[in-house]
């Protein structure tokens, strides 16, 4: 069967595994749209979080961006799984115990003020927005890949799907259909991990595989020795070696670190399970199942890299295998024969350099490039999928509850039926559902800038003002709303400045102590932190009862 | 539970928090990062050390992390006694102050 055929087969079936879950589990009230009833086991939970945290990026992009980073790729996979600890130490359990439906309704509550609950749902609403396009765009580069519909068809039922199982079961629904597409999405990344990691060392597994040794038709010696050897001499720099200044990475990892545990759509997986302690175990669960596909990533990248270098390095251009010409059709390898001797230079110096490699195919045309059967390349095209609408679906979700609880009933219409609410939270979605669409369909040439602003932004406004509402209960509301902000006014500033203003200053020299806008939230974070100690001094403590609310979600158990 | 206890029992949580939190920052920052060129200079099988705990070690550490955190954590609930009728409460329910800490204030 070609490739073609098993991925409709893949997608058929995965998809109607999302539909009957979410015809299964309607949900019938506000408390199971917004946090399924509160009564998700911590396993279930964990799996669930890992899925809407793990996009399309991590799925398709991660592994390349490793490989082309080298060592320095460590601050994603750092940062995206070390906030888990922040997560699951600082905030978890304790927005559980306060057990509301959303992070606008913590900032809001325990900053009693309106003006703080609505910058963070502007925040919320921003940040999950500029997140959701990208996955809407990743599910459409899916199906124009491997279906060959043109993206549009690919969007719209992306589109269709999400719509239909979070329209209908909100958290409820979307929570199972995360764990189903968890299983697509990790057994689709490890299966070519696997095969490629006992291909080129004989190790099945492969967070071993590459630091073993190549088998003899590979060569033989140390698959990390030879990485290293072939990049110096392609002149790309020690693959093993950081290449960026320390400070920078330092930063990047922090900035991504906070970013994580601000992130509201991971937040409020964590108002779903019963009890405070439910609520630490599920952080725990939830970065086992994380650091599965990233403990392989890193495993990927390496072997496709030295597959990609041994394959194209100095070869005759007539002579290349079929995906390489598979993979120029669709723009995402170029090749520019500048000195007109019929084969590929690939190296670091961009003069001579004649090959240029999106790091997407990394993940997405190793099964291609490894020779392994056609289902496994459907079997991606699945899992990427699932990674791109898990995530969406969680997205979705924060934006909606932030219109029809947050803002609508808490702020304009405090009268709404819970009935009434209901039906807001679905319309919510449903418009969020086609702007995404539509941004997905004609994305913003920026999607992937635009990432880095709303990692710095949770990182630089939600994370110090919650952190500080749980560990601090002299803060006040002139002090968070005061942090919160500077330090989004700043992040924001840096990001746009460098971004879009003036990239051609994007560079070390002129950066801010040799900080990049990708580890600007940071600093953010940092001066969130210094405004609002310091407005907090020259202002008055907050009321009782706020105190009380501290004290409250300190102690876990009902009866404090 | 009366106030002191309370207090003694957010100070000791504090403390697991915060030795937990420096092994993170160890883990990742100083080992991954900082000390990354250093670690180089030892090998474990075909990775060297420093690539090894940015890319693979500080990852495994975090997931042990937060595990020491549960149990640890656990152990203090027991210790205060907060782990017994810990029910699964309505999100409703949470806001509602405590008439013990009140009296005892």
């Amino acid at each position: 069967m070609s490739v073609q055929i098993w991925t409709y087969l893949f997608i058929f079936l995965s998809f109607g595994l999302y539909i009957l879950i979410a015809l299964w589990s309607k949900a019938g009230s506000t408390h199971d749209f917004y946090v399924a009833g509160g009564g998700i086991h911590p396993l279930t939970n964990g799996m669930a979080t890992a899925a809407d945290w793990m996009s399309a990026a991590s799925f398709i992009s991660m592994a390349g961006l490793i490989s082309f980073l080298g060592r320095d790729g460590a601050y994603y996979l750092m940062g995206w799984t070390g906030g888990y600890v922040l997560l699951a130490l600082l905030l978890a359990p304790y927005l559980r115990k306060f057990g509301k439906f959303t992070v606008p309704a913590f900032i809001g509550d325990r900053y009693y003020s309106q003006s703080a609950r609505l910058t963070a749902v502007f925040c919320a609403i921003v940040i999950s927005f500029v997140y959701v396009c990208g996955q809407m765009q990743g599910a459409g580069i899916v199906f124009s890949r491997f279906l060959e519909v043109d993206i549009t068809t690919g969007v719209v039922i992306g589109m269709a799907i999400v719509f239909f199982y979070a329209v209908l079961g909100g958290m409820k629904g979307i929570t199972y259909t995360q764990v189903a597409q968890y299983c697509v999405l990790i057994f689709a990344y490890m299966v070519p991990a696997i095969f490629l990691s006992l291909m080129m060392t004989g190790n099945p597994i492969p967070q071993l595989g590459f630091g073993s040794e190549l088998t003899p038709e590979y060569g033989g010696g140390y698959l990390l020795d030879r990485l290293d050897g072939l990049s110096r001499e392609l002149g790309f720099g020690t693959y093993t070696e950081g290449q960026k200044s320390t400070q920078d990475v330092f930063f990047i990892t922090a900035a991504l670190m906070f970013g994580t545990a601000g992130l509201p759509h991971v937040i409020i997986r964590f108002f779903t399970v019963p009890t405070v302690r439910d609520a630490r175990k599920s952080a725990g669960y939830a970065l086992v199942f994380i650091a599965i596909l990233y403990t392989t990533a890193p495993a990927l990248a390496a072997f496709s890299k030295t597959n990609l270098l041994d394959t194209v390095n100095n070869a005759q251009y007539s002579t290349m295998p079929s995906w390489f010409s598979t993979w120029e059709r669709t723009g995402l390898i170029t090749f520019n024969d500048k000195n007109g001797d019929g084969r590929i230079q690939y190296v670091g110096n961009a003069e001579v350099n004649e090959l240029t490699v999106n790091r997407d195919i990394m993940v997405l045309a190793n099964p291609e490039i490894a020779q392994l059967p056609n289902w496994v390349a459907a079997l991606v095209a699945a899992g990427a999928l699932a990674a791109a609408l898990s995530t969406a679906s969680g997205l979705l979700l924060v934006i909606s509850t932030s219109i029809s609880h947050d803002l609508i009933k808490r702020c304009l219409r405090p009268h709404t039926s819970e009935k009434e609410e209901l039906n807001f939270a679905r319309i919510a979605i449903f418009i969020a559902v086609l702007i995404a669409g539509y941004f997905g369909i004609n994305p913003p040439g920026f999607v992937a800038e635009v990432v880095a602003f709303a990692f710095g932004l949770a990182a630089a406004s939600f994370f110090p003002a919650i952190v500080l509402g749980i560990f601090y209960s002299r803060m006040n509301k002139h002090g968070a709303v005061a942090g919160m902000v500077a330090g989004f006014t700043f992040t924001a500033a840096y990001i746009i400045y460098f971004k879009f203003i003036n990239p051609t200053m994007s560079n070390p020299e002129h950066w801010w102590f040799g900080i990049s806008p990708e580890g600007i939230g940071t600093l953010g974070t940092l001066l969130n932190l210094a405004v609002a100690l310091v407005v907090c001094r020259f202002t008055a403590e907050p009321p009782f009862e706020v105190q009380e609310i501290v004290r409250n979600i300190r102690l876990p158990g009902e009866h404090v | 539970m009366s106030d002191r206890n309370a207090r003694s029992y957010w100070k000791a949580n504090i403390r697991i928090v915060l030795i937990l939190l420096c092994i993170w920052f160890f883990i990742s920052f100083v080992c991954g990062i900082l000390l990354a060129d250093f670690l180089d200079n030892f090998r474990v099988g075909g990775f060297k050390l420093g690539f090894w705990m940015a890319q693979q070690g500080s990852i495994y550490g975090f997931v042990i992390l937060i595990f020491v955190y549960i149990r640890l954590m656990d152990k203090l609930d027991h210790q205060y006694k907060l782990d017994q009728n810990e029910t699964a409460d309505k999100p409703h329910a949470a806001l509602s102050t405590n008439v013990d800490t009140e009296v005892s204030q």
